[in-house]
């Protein structure tokens, strides 16, 4: 059991709310720069990183990259703007993987 | 395919025993699969469900958060949650899901009161009341992100390894098995006949013997 620390990375608008609860926040503006930011935390005592969708978008090869290991748990969330649907297809992905057939998402798809 | 070996007694014993083993080995992890599947499909619905329902609450908590910073000037902004009064600390330990290991978040709030009001950082005086409520909303709501974060990365462990899993049945249910058990039967036959080969010959030998004297 250690301690560890929760970040979130994205636009500044949509992430400056949870500074106030005193999550370490990362501003960014550009996906370049978000991927950098990732990276650099990822390296350090981070447990959870929470980052938009909107930044998140171009670098899902990283992100899947991550997802088989252990720490940290990067969770997509959506801005200010409202959800691109990315961390849902993300849901889908796992089920499409691990069991070969959309069980859950059926309805919706066609 | 049947494999290049020597059609030998001793390959066969090796074989064999290759053969036990190995559906032995598809019998477990065929019920590994089994059992995997089964809690990943209860993950993944709470997954889902989560998801939703952080994703609608989030949203209009960081727009009314994009409202305050709106009538609020960038700097009393900056000034009022400059130094969070709470402190998020997180605590990771193991889970042990079917021998995945997965992490399992449970955190402490530092500083601040237990009470409703203690979450601001700031004096009402020169802030807006959608800060407020921006705040209040995201405060109730991380607990829930935090249960995503934890549920996501167990259910991203699981599907790697409900695939790797599958591979290995699917290996072992339609390569190796199949080798193994056409190996065997080859060797058996040649032994036979190969038995049966020197059977003739004795007996042939003994023809010729006999009807020498």
């Amino acid at each position: 059991m250690s301690m560890y620390k929760i970040a979130v990375i994205g636009d500044k608008d949509s992430i400056l709310g949870f500074k106030a609860l005193g999550v370490a926040t990362f501003p960014v503006t550009t996906s370049e720069r978000a991927s950098q930011t990732l990276r650099k935390l990822v390296r350090e005592r981070y447990g959870i990183i929470f980052i938009t969708e909107q930044v998140a978008e171009p670098m899902a090869d990283y992100l899947e990259e991550l997802s088989t290991r252990l720490l940290p748990s990067v969770v997509l969330i959506p801005n200010n703007a409202g959800s691109l649907g990315l961390g849902m297809q993300s849901i889908k992905r796992n089920v499409e993987k691990a069991i070969g057939a959309d069980i859950l998402f059926g309805k919706e798809g066609r | 395919m049947r494999m290049r070996v020597n059609p030998t007694r001793m390959e066969l014993n090796r074989l064999k025993k290759r053969l036990n083993m190995a559906v032995r080995g598809h019998r477990l992890l065929k019920d590994k699969r089994d059992e995997l599947m089964r809690q990943f499909i209860d993950l993944i619905k709470h997954n889902k469900e989560l998801r939703e329902e952080v994703e609608r609450e989030l949203q209009p908590a960081l727009a009314k958060f994009l409202l305050a910073r709106a009538v609020m000037s960038g700097e009393s902004m900056e000034e009022a949650i400059m130094f969070p009064k709470t402190r998020f600390d997180l605590a990771v330990s193991r889970q042990n899901i079917m021998s995945v290991y997965a992490p399992k978040f449970s955190w402490e709030k530092a500083g601040g009161g237990q009470g409703e009001g203690d979450i601001y950082p700031y004096g009402f005086a020169d802030t807006s009341a959608e800060l407020d409520a921006s705040i209040a909303t995201l405060s109730q709501l991380m607990p829930k992100l935090l249960e995503l974060a934890q549920v996501e990365k167990a259910a991203d462990l699981l599907a790697d390894e409900i695939e790797k899993t599958r591979r290995r049945v699917n290996a072992l249910e339609h390569v190796l098995i199949p080798q193994l058990s056409e190996t065997v039967r080859y060797i058996t036959m040649k032994l036979e006949e190969a038995e049966r080969s020197a059977l003739t010959r004795l007996m042939k030998v003994k023809d010729i013997v006999r009807g020498k004297t």
